[in-house]
């Protein structure tokens, strides 16, 4: 389990700060793949960095705090200042370009045995490199590479076996996929999904394309503008949504096969500068009322474990047709 | 009828390496795409990276030079052997689309000036007649001169950026508009806006756009044509919908089978990955046999031709053609 609790994320720059993630209060279960989808700008990569404390100037946590699901050795709580000497062990990160990733002059056998500590054995750990990637369809000789040697799909793999050789407790993957091919795109998630369910741990994973949510998340966050507007089970959130901005990214995506026509939403979202009061989705809702305007949503369970952050989540939503 | 679209035996070759070691590789290699059509259609052109789709924009667009072949767009050679159209009304046949709309303009610059200063290098009109034009294209995209004047491409979104863009490329009125990923870098609630802007640009200023992406689903829904492409090749093409709902070549069921989509999930089977792309590109017969669950050894000898099928789609398999051969 994560527990979230307000937290508040700054950025410095010389305007002054800016909340990029501003009182996000969740809890997230262990043994999940728990997708995070939202526009660009929203949050979702700065809230994944807040989580493997990955804390570096102009990115600040301004308040609040997380709790992870394990202690340190000496029963400690950790925290996002101490989580880092767990990187890797405990908690891992699969980053989007994996070309800027791993060192372009070191061979790849040697970015595995890095992060080791001195005495441990290398050559007893390569060995059990060596077998961990043959189960992920990778070639022994690969580990004898330098990175722009294999092609990105190869690469990405590799980031994912680096992520996974430790069985960490939590996975964090911000948009691992997005920039390969859907065929190679298929066959890195399928393995991540093979892998969490061997490891039963915590995968995060930010994507901005619903389908590939839709194929691999147990679990949906759905961020805007640096708030959290909905989470719940996957397959809830697909099928009955409760906030409008979700239902109306869920429809605007055509699909093959479907002649439907498709919407999509007017508007953009509010500059983080302003200052926001109200629900921030309510100036490009078709459902908004001035109470959205005036009053900000409190971010509450409105189903069993389905929390929306709308004013009217609890009544049904009048459904949103798109024009025929 | 019209020739929208023609492409005879383009070829590109890339060459790579030093003088000992060089290697050539075949972007395009002897691709030949037919639309013909009174009405203006969009044409989408769909494969993985490498695939050859971004050569085959930017021959169409004079920006590099096809190594043979000729392409043909409104029934006028515009780009290798035979190629006579000048500068000028080229730009009023063929104009682009870029992916990145936040590159596309400099951020130095105010949006409103690269609208004028197309309309005056295309029409030679002064200033004031010009904002007309820009207006008028304005308008198609559903915004207005006052909203643009005097702004930076930093105070819009991607989405309305690419829509300014849309309208940059409607002032010289052209034929077509080679969109290359026109979408990929905008926010999935923004998307369709562009993509249902493309199709009422098609109904109300009769422009024909050429679509090119990785992205299927975007490609069914506004398509009327479709080819898809493999390590520079044309593998099949034909109506959109008849090979999105009916996949002939196995290259183009193994990309279909891999979208997410939200309808169906995917069942856990091997894929197939690809070897190393530069061997593919060289490779003599059809360059998908390594990866293709059909393979015979004619495959690895003969490259495929066009089989035509009874529902106007032009495939470029050998398992396939046979399959006819017995019917």
């Amino acid at each position: 389990m994560i527990r979230l609790n307000q937290l508040v994320a700054t950025y410095t720059t010389v305007r002054g700060t800016v909340k990029a993630v501003d009182g996000v209060d969740l809890e997230i279960p262990s043994g999940n793949i728990v997708g995070i989808a939202g526009e660009s700008g929203c949050g979702k990569t700065t809230l994944l960095k807040v989580i493997y404390g990955d804390l570096v100037y102009p990115l600040a946590l301004d308040s609040g705090g997380v709790d992870y699901v394990f202690a340190d050795d000496d029963r400690q709580e950790v925290t996002t200042e101490t989580i880092q000497q767990y990187w890797f062990k405990r908690i891992s990160y699969i980053p989007q370009s994996s070309m800027s990733s791993l060192n372009p002059v070191v061979k790849i056998r040697k970015q595995f045995v890095d992060f080791l500590e001195p005495k441990a054995n290398k050559e007893e750990t390569l060995d059990r490199v060596r077998q961990f990637i043959r189960q992920l369809d990778l070639p022994a000789e690969a580990l004898d590479s330098y990175p722009h040697q294999l092609s990105g799909g190869m690469r990405q793999r590799m980031m994912v076996a680096l992520a996974t050789f430790f069985q960490p407790d939590i996975i964090l993957a911000d948009e691992p996929t997005t920039a390969l091919d859907v065929v190679v795109q298929k066959g890195i998630l399928l393995l991540l999904v093979r892998l969490q369910r061997q490891m039963q741990n915590t995968v995060l994973f930010v994507s901005h394309d619903m389908g590939v949510h839709y194929q691999i998340s147990h679990r949906m966050l759905i961020m805007y503008a640096a708030k959290a507007v909905e989470f719940g089970e996957s397959a809830e959130v697909f099928s009955a949504p409760l906030h409008p901005y979700t239902r109306m990214l869920i429809d605007s995506l055509p699909n093959i096969g479907d002649d439907h026509m498709r919407q999509g939403v007017s508007g953009r979202p509010p500059s983080l500068w302003d200052d926001l009061r109200g629900c921030r989705f309510a100036a490009r809702c078709p459902l908004a009322t001035q109470r959205c305007r005036d009053e900000e949503p409190a971010f509450i369970e409105h189903r069993p474990n389905h929390f929306a952050a709308c004013h009217y989540a609890g009544d049904e939503l009048p459904k949103v047709e798109p024009s025929a | 009828m019209k020739t929208i679209l023609k492409t005879n035996d383009l070829h590109k070759v890339y060459r790579l390496g030093g003088l000992l070691n060089r290697v050539r590789i075949n972007a395009l290699d002897r691709v030949n795409l037919h639309v013909q059509s009174d009405e203006p259609v969009i044409i989408s052109l769909v494969g993985e990276s490498g695939s050859g789709k971004t050569t085959l924009a930017k021959v169409m667009l004079r920006l590099i030079e096809p190594s043979a072949g000729q392409a043909i767009v409104y029934d006028q050679v515009v780009a290798g052997k035979g190629a006579r159209t000048d500068k000028k009304s080229f730009l009023s046949i063929v104009q682009p689309i870029f992916q990145n709309p936040f590159e596309a303009f400099s951020s130095y610059r105010t949006v409103d000036t690269y609208l004028i200063r197309t309309a005056n290098k295309i029409t030679g009109l002064p200033t004031a007649e010009c904002e007309d034009l820009v207006e008028e294209a304005l308008v198609s995209v559903g915004m207005h001169y006052a909203d643009v004047l005097g702004k930076y491409p930093n105070q819009f979104s991607g989405g309305e950026l690419q829509r300014i863009s849309v309208a940059r490329a409607l002032i010289p009125k052209p034929g077509i508009i080679i969109a290359d990923e026109p979408v990929s870098m905008i926010d999935a609630s923004l998307r369709m806006n562009v993509i249902n802007l493309f199709l009422k640009l098609k109904e109300e200023t009769r422009t024909s756009f050429l679509y090119i992406t990785h992205d299927l689903a975007t490609a069914y829904y506004i398509s009327d044509y479709l080819a898809v492409m493999y390590r520079g090749t044309i593998v099949e093409f034909g109506h959109a919908r008849t090979i999105l709902s009916d996949p002939q070549h196995p290259y183009t069921q193994l990309l279909l089978d891999s979208v997410a989509t939200m309808n169906q999930k995917w069942t856990e089977t091997e894929i197939a990955m690809q070897d190393m792309e530069a061997t593919e590109f060289t490779a003599v017969g059809c360059r998908f046999r390594h990866r293709c669950p059909l393979a015979e050894e004619i495959c690895a000898e003969v490259r495929p031709g066009a089989t035509l099928l009874p529902d106007e789609r032009e495939v470029y398999c050998h398992v396939v053609e046979r399959e006819l051969e017995k019917v």
